[in-house]
């Protein structure tokens, strides 16, 4: 369970895909095609543009935090109570792109400081993996 | 979204919850009395978000005369460390809708 708990820190998925960075940037980033692979979404590739994702199951509220075309996309992820960050990286190789989607807990908005304390997500993870050592 | 994995999210999502539960997992079995000397807040403040963590199945607590102590229940962040497993899960479906489209789009 301890590895578990390292992994708690963040969710990590990359893929070798045979696409230039370009289509898959357009994937990424305009709201017709972001609707076939993702959720229903208002987005523009702003910084601080605000746009909600939308299934079955709820919303997401996200907000832009980094846009630096065919390379890096950034977004906070509100959901259940949760805020974490999504950001997609983009690498050209030989034949296609290295697309790697990392999230991780939990922005600095969560971090609010309370009477001098300051908990964020983080550190808080960084506890746990401490703690939940002998769970089983 | 199962309700009990919602429900552990938003006790943990506030800040001073999150720091009393770090401290009983850190210091085992406490006080409310000692919780409340370091907290930097009211006794009714911290029983009121212990009682939250209670509800939430975070903290037991026991009765020893006057005295109430709690202690962190580690089997209750089950559901927190299913969650990545679940986004994982979630993200690589994604990662598939996303390369069908691809296959499907022009250059």
């Amino acid at each position: 369970m301890t590895s578990s708990a390292t992994e708690t820190r963040a969710v990590i998925v990359e893929r070798e895909l045979p696409h230039p960075p370009e289509k898959i940037w357009r994937a990424l980033t305009q709201p017709h095609l972001i609707a076939e692979w993702l959720m229903q979404a208002d987005f523009m590739p702003v910084v601080d543009h605000r746009f909600t994702l939308r299934a079955d199951w709820g919303t997401v509220d996200c907000q832009v935090r980094e846009v630096e075309p065919n390379r890096t996309l950034s977004y906070s992820w509100a959901a259940l109570g949760l805020d974490s960050l999504v950001t997609w990286t983009l690498t050209p190789t030989g034949n296609g792109t290295h697309l790697r989607m990392e999230q991780t807990g939990f922005g600095p908005d969560q971090q609010r400081a309370y009477q001098g304390a300051q908990y964020g997500w983080p550190k808080f993870f960084d506890n746990l993996e401490r703690v939940v050592g002998g769970l089983s | 979204m199962p309700t009990a994995q919602n429900a552990l999210f938003r006790t943990l999502a506030d800040p001073t919850r999150r720091a009393l539960f770090e401290r009983l997992c850190r210091e085992g079995e406490t006080t409310v009395g000692a919780l409340t000397a370091r907290a930097g807040i009211s006794q009714p403040a911290v029983s009121k978000h212990l009682r939250v963590l209670k509800q939430a199945g975070l903290v037991h607590d026991r009765h020893e005369g006057r005295q109430t102590h709690y202690r962190a229940e580690l089997r209750a962040l089950a559901p927190l460390i299913d969650w990545t497993n679940r986004m994982t899960g979630f993200w690589q479906k994604r990662f598939d809708h996303l390369e069908d489209l691809l296959n499907r789009m022009d250059q």
